[in-house]
């Protein structure tokens, strides 16, 4: 994985990064209970900010407040210094902030050409010889999927037998092809094998390095640190930290993830049940202790 | 994992599609393949079956439900059915019939006003599945009923009669007839207009599903509804739409069959619609919606005409019609499963 982190951390040094959006102390409840609050982070162009949180830590309350779905009982939420509120998704998608969801709203059995431009098809005619150009839709898509490093023999197959890797780039390809400034990324890594969600990194990182701001929620540290510049940790709706990668290592981000104190209890009870030379108890012990 | 891993991956050819497997994963080719054997078949049994009064016979057989399968095919593809669309065609007829034979309204005004009555009643179905996010096939068996007890009932009212007699001598009927009733002497065989009809239906549906947009959100509302609406497509509209096609269609083939043999029964229609929906199913669509073809649902429309008449030629009891249909169905969709499993890998 080293030469991998290097190559995807060396090439955007920048000196003084662009806020896109800033969110300051953001919250949502629904009624009494408190899903989330007191969020607050940024999204830099050309930088990638990750969100990490166990299920239920409130990772996608927070994306849909950042794409328009939810509003925000509380708190701020900037768009290039201005506060804004989105009504919709498509209020947030014209701000140019695209969200690529987990199931990535594709359609299996169309081919991959169509599903690029679904919803904003190129025509060419009128009246009724209005008429698609395949042409230029066949040509466009060969040649954003092409710089996002997938080369299609054959735009015509279905998308459904493309691999899961091959699909979530699609995705991101054609949202950053529709003027997406900010990519929401929904746990893009979440379904893939191994060398599957490499591939996924591979374009997040070319997603950044293309200027955009990325915001990639995971729940898994190894896979946000190498691709991450700032750590957004989430437990039960409230924030843990919004790290900057030199305040936090992979260790720290992983433990912390983990709920370091919560492990070394869990240890305890373990300890407690089980007898002490436990092997279970014994293991998760050390991982507590570890960092 | 190294970088060369991830470059490797991402570089990697696709295995090349051969030609020939890409024509074979087309919708239309096993309903191509069986109309050709049905034609051999009979050609072969019964010397009149290809001669130009054959043709005559089972193309017209094949027009009205291919007309009807062609829309059903793409309100399939979009993902619903619609039941009621057998009973339409005869609905559609009634409302002339009894509008010019006994209110002694303007032909060509009859006719208008049972198309906009008919799109209406589409476009009620689609609202009803829309709004209530019922299955269509609840939906339409309920207005299929509800047409069906409309057309005896109302006629009946208004007629004191169950079939609509003394079209011919409406005003205006020989002005309005050609269009959807006349016929062509070729050959010694006898060519109806409607098979003229059933031929543009099949160009237009064709054009739209693979040329226009509209084409491609009914194959995205059919395939992944969901995706298509967080995509942007349209989806209320696109199914309205499609359920308005299918009425649009019922309508049609309820003048074609009026004027045609210029009387209508108050039950035109009743049980066709299982006949279109296999017929489009013997095409390609898929019950699951997202994918069929037109030409598909007219081929499949085409071989039931052959098979119906053929048995008529080959003087065999007409009653195996539809255990020859049942047979074909089954077939069809075992066919078409392969075909989709293959297709939606990885899902």
């Amino acid at each position: 994985m080293t030469t991998e982190t290097a190559a995807m951390t060396g090439a955007h040094e920048t000196s003084k990064p662009v806020t896109i959006v800033e969110v300051r102390n953001i919250g949502k409840s629904y009624g009494a209970v408190n899903a989330l609050s007191g969020i607050s982070t940024t999204v830099n162009a050309g930088q990638v900010t990750c969100v990490l949180g166990d299920n239920g830590a409130g990772k996608s309350t927070f994306i849909k407040m950042l794409a328009g779905a939810h509003t925000p009982s509380e708190g701020e939420l900037l768009l290039d210094g201005n506060p804004v509120t989105f009504s919709s998704p498509r209020a947030a998608l014209q701000a140019g902030i695209a969200t690529v969801y987990q199931d990535l709203a594709v359609v299996p059995l169309m081919p991959v050409w169509r599903n690029f431009f679904l919803g904003s098809e190129i025509t060419k005619g009128w009246g009724p010889l209005k008429r698609l150009d395949v042409k230029a839709m066949k040509r466009i898509t060969q040649t954003e999927l092409g710089n996002m490093g997938i080369d299609l023999r054959d735009v015509d197959q279905p998308i459904g037998t493309l691999s899961g890797g091959e699909r979530q780039c699609v995705a991101i390809a054609r949202a950053v092809y529709f003027g997406a400034r900010v990519l929401i990324l929904d746990e893009p890594t979440a379904a893939l094998g191994v060398k599957q969600s490499g591939v996924v990194l591979k374009y997040i990182a070319r997603s950044r390095d293309q200027g955009l701001g990325v915001v990639f929620i995971t729940h898994n540290p190894h896979h946000a640190y190498p691709v991450g510049d700032r750590f957004l940790l989430l437990n039960r709706g409230t924030s843990l930290g919004n790290f900057e990668k030199s305040e936090i290592s992979l260790g720290e981000l992983t433990s912390l993830m983990a709920g370091g104190a919560e492990l070394a209890s869990l240890a305890h009870e373990l300890e407690r049940s089980m007898g002490p030379e436990s092997d279970i108890a014994a293991e998760v012990g050390r991982e507590a202790s570890k960092n | 994992m190294t970088t060369t891993d991830i470059v490797t991956i991402a570089t990697r050819p696709r295995l090349e599609r051969r030609p020939i497997r890409k024509i074979l994963s087309r919708p239309e080719v096993g309903a191509f393949v069986a109309a050709l054997a049905v034609l051999l078949f009979f050609s072969l049994y019964t010397p009149q079956f290809l001669s130009m009064a054959g043709a005559g016979v089972w193309l017209e057989s094949a027009s009205t439900f291919g007309i009807m399968a062609v829309a059903v095919a793409l309100l399939m593809i979009g993902g619903e059915f619609d039941l009621s669309a057998g009973v339409m065609t005869g609905f559609s007829a009634l409302i002339v019939g009894i509008l010019t034979t006994h209110y002694g309204l303007s032909i060509w005004v009859a006719v208008f006003i049972s198309l906009v009555t008919c799109l209406g009643v589409g476009a009620l179905n689609g609202f009803l599945v829309m709004k209530t996010g019922l299955p269509s096939f609840i939906v339409t068996l309920g207005t299929f009923f509800a047409l069906a007890g409309i057309d005896l009932a109302v006629t009946k009212i208004i007629t004191g009669q169950v079939a609509i007699q003394g079209m011919t001598n409406v005003p205006g009927y020989d002005s309005i007839q050609p269009l959807f009733g006349s016929s062509l002497a070729v050959g010694g065989g006898n060519f109806y207009i409607s098979v003229l009809w059933w031929f543009m239906v099949t160009a237009v549906a064709t054009w739209i599903l693979l040329r226009t947009r509209a084409g491609n959100w009914i194959f995205a509302v059919g395939g992944a509804q969901t995706a298509s609406r967080q995509i942007g497509v349209p989806v209320f509209k696109t199914k309205i739409g499609l359920f308005m096609g299918t009425a649009g269609a019922a309508w049609l083939v309820g003048m074609i069959s009026l004027f045609r043999t210029s009387t209508v029964q108050a039950n035109t229609g009743v049980g066709q619609e299982f006949i279109y929906i296999i017929c489009a199913v013997v095409g390609g669509c898929l019950m699951t919606g997202g994918f069929g073809s037109a030409i598909g649902a007219a081929l499949g429309a085409l071989i039931y005409g052959m098979v119906f008449q053929g048995i008529t030629f080959a003087q065999w009891d007409t009653n195996w019609l539809r255990t020859v249909l049942g047979a074909m169905l089954l077939a069809a969709v075992l066919l078409n499963n392969f075909v989709r499993t293959r297709a939606g890998g990885g899902r």
